[in-house]
């Protein structure tokens, strides 16, 4: 498909459009403003942007407070410093009395490549996941990226939005249902259903494609929500298919693997592999090249597939 | 309130802390103790709040930074009528609204959760900022520890207090000197506190924390383009003779005799 776009762009985008005549939306960026793409809010409205400079605790309790006074602030940094260093100020501050507060973390996963494993977060959607309160969002692609942040507004509560750095082509359409809590089955199939969440749901119908040449029809499942989790779409998947295969850009402990594996336990018996990174940390290098070291291509997810109902 | 009525007052805030912590087992004595007179001249001098409308949109928000030290904010919260004195002997029990720290979503005149140290004084700033970008003209006070400041993020919230021109930011600093392990120089010493603020670009004060005139004269100062900061030095257990300045009551317990002792010497007559 076309309009291809970085998801932090899409993001950036979609906050300008959500301040538009909404002035309680305010944005708070800790001097990653050019990185997470807030910095096209600030342009845009300089009086409801606010820079914390590099303390991602005192601009996650910030938040807090300008939640408690009625406004509705987008707070953004990398995925790994606002998940990871401000994880208490993130669970006291805002969880714990379901603070209007979202967070729209950029550079998540192996995707942000070359910096490294010290920036690549691949625990965050685990540490969001145990926070009671929490809603995850992992777009996959630009068009849901914008509809992520539509629908955190809407939401009275703690919203995480998971956004990868890379370019990523359009694979939902703007009519695409998004509705928080709902997985989207992307392609029917029988043999096999593919679990995917944000940057992997691309890989899993390449990987479907490639399936189907071989007469192996592989359904996909786009958990573009984590939590709160469509168990309901597990079971009937597992079902119908008896295999599945999850796949994410993060750790198999804590994430879409695990929340799968949850349901899964005790209510199925359908044959389940989790594909992720392998409880391991990143290394530098080019995206592309982590996703082949780190077994996350549409070729992994395939032979995967095959594995299960050889 | 005059002086006469506001020192009867202050015992009673200290006798309903003793009863409530004796009650319940648990909870820090030393730190509510030393806290009163702060509290009582924000609550009786100078904020305006509304017991009948606790969500009052103009009210003046307290963030009790130092959230262990809640037993002295929910006696004065209950004097002021934003809940029954009885809840007070439940405290710390199940199904209570008057939680361990403080909860704003279960206790009426709690303004914001605090209790794991520093992020009181961020959520403050926050607070300070939204007002000021609502051009609403309510302030913010925000009580932190002494031990509290050796977090790094109450330095967080001082550099965006002073960066953002805060002026309807004030933080008062309950200087008891001791923290759990011990005195604060044994534990991790905070140097010149008062110069530390000052050279984040607060406008520094330093009061008698147990004189409730001084402190309200220093939040009555007018400061422009900056934060104030209000160093209250006090003693940690004030008026209970056992417990003062000695770090062990910070979160211990009272047997059945220093209750006892402790509701003679602050002349509370409540029995339990």
């Amino acid at each position: 498909m076309s309009d291809a776009k970085s998801l932090r762009v899409a993001y950036g985008e979609a906050l300008v459009e959500l301040g538009a005549g909404n002035d309680r939306i305010v944005v708070l960026d800790a001097d990653l403003a050019h990185a997470t793409m807030t910095s096209m809010f600030e342009a845009k409205y300089p009086d409801r942007f606010f820079n914390f400079g590099l303390a991602e605790a005192n601009m996650m309790c910030a938040a807090a407070g300008f939640a408690h006074s009625g406004l509705v602030p987008f707070a953004s940094t990398f995925a790994l410093f606002g998940t990871g260093r401000a994880y208490e100020q993130i669970r006291n501050s805002i969880a714990y009395v379901n603070a209007n507060v979202k967070f729209g973390l950029s550079h998540s996963g192996l995707s942000v490549g070359e910096d490294g494993g010290s920036h690549q977060s691949i625990e965050d959607i685990a540490l969001m996941r145990v926070v009671p309160n929490m809603t995850i969002f992992v777009p996959c692609d630009p068009i849901e990226t914008k509809k992520a942040v539509f629908a955190a507004a809407a939401i009275d509560g703690p919203v995480y939005i998971r956004v990868a750095r890379p370019v990523v082509e359009t694979l939902t359409a703007e009519d695409t249902p998004f509705i928080p809590g709902k997985a989207n089955v992307m392609r029917e199939g029988s043999d096999v259903c593919i679990m995917a969440t944000g940057l992997m749901v691309k890989d899993a119908l390449k990987a479907a494609e490639t399936l189907a040449g071989e007469g192996i029809h592989a359904a996909v499942v786009n958990f573009h929500t984590i939590k709160p989790f469509d168990g309901g779409r597990v079971l009937e998947m597992a079902e119908k298919c008896g295999a599945i295969v999850s796949v994410e850009e993060h750790s198999v402990i804590g994430g879409l693997g695990s929340a799968v594996a949850e349901v899964l336990a005790g209510h199925s018996s359908a044959k389940f592999k989790r594909l992720g990174i392998q409880d391991k940390f990143g290394v530098s290098g080019k995206p592309a090249d982590l996703f082949e070291k780190y077994g996350l291509t549409a070729g992994h997810i395939a032979a995967a597939c095959k594995s299960l109902i050889g | 309130m005059g002086d006469v009525a506001l020192n009867a007052k202050a015992k009673r805030i200290r006798s309903d802390i003793i009863k409530m912590l004796y009650l319940c087992q648990s909870g820090h004595p030393g730190g509510s103790l030393s806290l009163v007179e702060i509290l009582m001249a924000l609550y009786y001098r100078t904020i305006k709040v509304d017991p009948r409308n606790p969500k009052w949109e103009d009210r003046d928000r307290v963030v009790l930074s130092k959230g262990h030290g809640c037993p002295a904010l929910y006696a004065i919260l209950a004097d002021q009528g934003f809940f029954p004195r009885a809840d007070l002997w439940r405290l710390r029990q199940i199904d209570s609204h008057l939680q361990g720290h403080p909860d704003m979503v279960k206790t009426p005149g709690i303004d914001v959760n605090t209790g794991s140290l520093g992020q009181g004084a961020s959520i403050a700033v926050g607070l300070a900022l939204a007002a000021k970008y609502k051009k609403a003209a309510y302030r913010v006070y925000a009580v932190v520890g002494d031990g509290e400041a050796q977090e790094g993020m109450i330095w967080e919230a001082a550099m965006a207090a002073s960066h953002y021109r805060l002026d309807n930011l004030t933080v008062l600093m309950d200087h008891n000197g001791l923290q759990i392990d011990g005195s604060n120089d044994a534990v991790m010493g905070l140097g010149d506190i008062v110069a530390k603020y000052k050279a984040f670009g607060f406008e520094c004060f330093t009061v008698d924390g147990h004189d409730i005139n001084q402190i309200v004269a220093a939040l009555e100062t007018p400061v422009s383009g900056k934060p104030k900061f209000i160093c209250c030095e006090t003693l940690k257990g004030k008026g209970v003779s056992f417990m003062e300045d000695v770090a062990g009551w910070h979160g211990k317990p009272m047997n059945a005799e220093e209750y006892a002792k402790a509701m003679a010497e602050v002349g509370g007559s409540d029995d339990v």
